[in-house]
């Protein structure tokens, strides 16, 4: 019986502004704008990289230059100048810590603001914090009882220094440098991110998680993560981000990459919370992302995840069902509000034998807001019974705000079994109505209504991280009926 | 407690309550019949405030205020409860969860602490067992898949969660067996006080004779055209509204 809206909702609810809108004063140690063979040769360099790294990061960059930005997603925006932007921000202090004391505790204060103090997760809930803040990880915790067991989680450049055979593996294998305009830059200029890696047999006692956020002013982001869930392993893995107010208009082009071989289980859950940019549509991030997981036989990958942020948001976690009897799984719900744009869903590629996915997405739409689901569905020749079912549900708050929903569906098999459902509905005013006349005020009528829709998709996340996606839905729609 | 001095109000430029006036005193039990179309639900529904009704004149005072300032909630969290002739749904919500963020916000407003999860928890099983709801439907989502006689049993469990001053009930009989009109009369005899008060909206006398009213009042065409006791209802019963018709 979690309470949806609790005393704390409330004040949360009373606290009208973006409530992590806020800069830290760290000094950066940021690499001029712009983006050429130098400033790649240069991030290299300065993360002491092997020369196969160095040589796939130009090779991306090379196609990268080829390539054009991608048009046909629902969504408008003011293109990115990529000139502009500085594609290396590192905090000064790049020392390793032995302990948290050492951490500058300015530092410790925006995760403090950010309510996710490491100490306190650490012993209250036993999730194993990676937190990145700009573009180097500064820490990783858990990291010894993770070892006891074999299971390596650490930043990105750790990974490649410390397990260079593994990340040279696997890196590129899921989503290829050609894959698209934004991957292939991700692929030439990515900064840091997280690694992780789950030898075989094992299941991840904890959850694993990393919490992201964009600091320095001007620089864009560019992640990559790999998760490698070895032979009848188990991991869930967090994500969550928060990013500071900002007048111009950031850009974030992530890659995630999860590999599940035979028998393995990957868990993936995101909650997205960067700053949308004002009521006028001014600001906010640019989320390009490249989410794609791999299923081996029998392995199983779920994504899910909460969008509420970021003002303009395109991004498709997929996954590949190569081997027989692989599962496929994406619970979705995506906010817009104010002038935000989305456009997002998942791409189902059924290549083994008995694979089977499913998918549920939930938008809501509010303000002039316009949310997107677009899904792909893809059967291939030879996947024998392979079944699908997807459900899109979107919900509209007030009249001028759209949603789309564009489903596709490729089927080559005749035995494919594939099941879609879709339905767009109006917020009853008889439900606020009625939650009113209870006493509920209608902010948080809005809150329960909504969190009560998206049900399905926040009983899929760990319990932390549902209570603070339950949040985030209500501050993201506030003022949006009335 | 509740004065209503010549009401009228529409909706969507036709004139609905035409002239209604009423009085309810803390501790009475008021009925009110009419034929179908009379105006019960709208003054059921504009004593709640809803949105869609507008009130052109007259004034509704509750408790020495005046009601048609006050916003939906504000009413509620004073004490008025409206018992819907038609509960709605709220798909993934749990009852409990609803009455929880209802109360609390009730509490909030009187300016006392958020009851525990642990009282909340009792006074759910105290007031479930007084009309008979069964501790499944309590943590079902509001009202969805319930029976049509499951709505109106749980909108009586919500006003025993909530206890208000002045319960509005709108045809929360209809629907019932006799069981569960038993069990319904029962809540609302066992709530009543000498603080608070109840508008029962009805059709059948049946009710009638298990919440026995103080006043019964015929509405017809907009206005209070008859008031009486109990055996009011009983006439009605016998002879109909033409009887009220022709005398007028
Ligand atoms: N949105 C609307 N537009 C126009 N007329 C309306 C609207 N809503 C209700 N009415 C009319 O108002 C009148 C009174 O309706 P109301 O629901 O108050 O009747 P009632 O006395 O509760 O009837 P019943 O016994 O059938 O429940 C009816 O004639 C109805 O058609
Ligand atoms: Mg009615």
């Amino acid at each position: 019986m979690a309470g949806y809206t609790e005393n704390e909702l409330a004040k949360d609810l009373a606290d009208k502004e973006y409530q992590y809108g806020f800069i830290s004063e760290i000094d950066s140690d940021v690499v001029p704008a712009g983006l050429n063979e130098q400033v790649i040769h240069l991030i290299s360099a300065k993360k002491n990289e092997p020369a196969w790294l160095l040589d796939y990061r130009l090779k991306a960059f090379e196609v990268w230059k080829t390539m054009t930005e991608p048009e046909w997603a629902h969504v408008a925006y003011q293109k990115p100048d990529f000139q502009a932007i500085s594609y290396y921000a590192a905090p000064k202090q790049t020392k390793k810590f032995e302990s948290w004391d050492e951490v500058d505790p300015e530092m410790k204060e925006t995760m403090a603001k950010l309510g996710i103090s490491l100490e306190e997760q650490q012993r209250l809930t036993g999730v194993a914090v990676d937190f990145v803040m700009d573009s180097v990880s500064v820490g990783t915790s858990f990291k010894a009882k993770l070892a006891e067991l074999g299971i390596i989680f650490c930043s990105f450049s750790e990974a490649v220094q410390e397990h260079p055979a593994l990340v040279k593996q696997y890196l590129g294998t899921v989503v290829p440098t050609t894959d698209n305009f934004y991957a292939a830059l991700n692929s030439a200029v990515f900064s840091d991110g997280s690694f992780c890696y789950i030898p075989k047999g094992v299941r991840c006692p904890m959850e694993l998680s990393t919490y992201f956020r964009i600091n320095a002013g001007g620089t864009g982001q560019f992640e990559r993560t790999l998760v490698i869930a070895d032979e009848s392993s188990y991991v869930s893995y967090l994500e969550g981000c928060t990013a500071p107010q900002r007048d111009e208009n950031q850009l974030h082009a992530a890659v995630v990459e999860l590999i599940a071989l035979n028998k393995a289980e990957i868990k993936y859950s995101t909650v997205q919370n960067w700053y949308p940019g004002d009521k006028e549509g001014k600001g906010g991030i640019f989320n390009f992302v490249t989410k794609r997981g791999l299923c081996e036989a029998h392995a199983k990958i779920s994504w899910t995840q909460v969008e509420t942020g970021s003002a303009v948001t395109w991004k498709y976690p997929s996954c590949i069902l190569k081997g027989d009897y692989s599962v496929g799984e994406f619970f979705s719900v995506a906010v817009t509000n104010n002038y935000q744009q989305a456009d997002t869903g998942t791409k189902m590629i059924h290549l083994g034998k008995h694979t089977k996915s499913t998918i549920i997405s939930k938008g809501i739409s509010a303000g002039h807001s316009q949310n997107s689901y677009r899904g792909l569905v893809q059967i291939h020749k030879q996947a024998d019974h392979a079944r699908n079912f997807s459900q899109c549900d979107s919900l509209l708050m007030g009249s001028i705000c759209g949603a789309h929903t564009f489903p596709y569906i490729e089927c080559k098999n005749a035995s494919a079994q594939i099941e879609h459902e879709a339905t767009t509905s109006k917020i009853g005013e008889d439900q606020l109505f009625y939650c009113q006349q209870r006493g509920i005020s209608e902010e948080k009528a809005i809150s329960l209504i909504v969190n009560g829709y998206c049900k399905e998709v926040l009983n899929q996340l760990p319990m932390e991280f549902a209570v603070e996606a339950q949040k985030l839905l209500s501050i993201s729609l506030e003022g949006s009926v009335g | 407690m509740l004065k209503i001095t010549d009401l009228h109000a529409s909706i969507n430029g036709t004139e609905i309550l035409k002239g209604l006036s009423l009085e309810i005193k803390a501790g009475e039990i008021h009925a009110i019949m009419g034929p179908n179309g009379a105006g019960k639900s709208t003054l059921a529904s504009v004593l709640a405030g809803k949105e869609d009704y507008e009130v052109t004149s007259g004034t509704i005072t509750f408790e020495d205020q005046d009601l048609l300032e006050m916003s939906i909630e504000e009413r509620a969290r004073e004490g008025v409860f409206l018992a819907f002739q038609y509960p709605v749904e709220i798909p993934g919500v749990s009852n409990v969860n609803f009455l929880k963020t209802a109360i609390n916000e009730i509490r909030e407003h009187k300016g006392i602490p958020a009851l525990s999860a642990k009282d909340f928890l009792r006074l759910v099983k105290e007031k479930s067992a007084l009309v008979d709801l069964d501790a499944s439907l309590a943590s079902r989502a509001v009202n969805e898949g319930f029976s049509g006689g499951e709505k109106k049993r749980n909108e009586i469990f919500q006003m025993a969660m909530l206890e208000p001053k002045l319960a509005v009930l709108d045809e929360t009989d209809s629907g019932l067996d006799i069981d569960a009109l038993r069990i319904v009369a029962r809540g609302v005899n066992t709530l009543k006080s000498a603080n608070n008060a109840t508008l029962v909206i009805t059709h059948y006398q049946r009710l009638l004779d298990h919440i026995i009213p103080d006043f019964v009042h015929v509405l017809y065409d907009g206005k209070i055209v008859k008031t009486g006791g109990k055996e009011l209802a009983l006439a009605l019963e016998e002879k109909g509204y033409d009887w009220i018709k022709s005398a007028e």
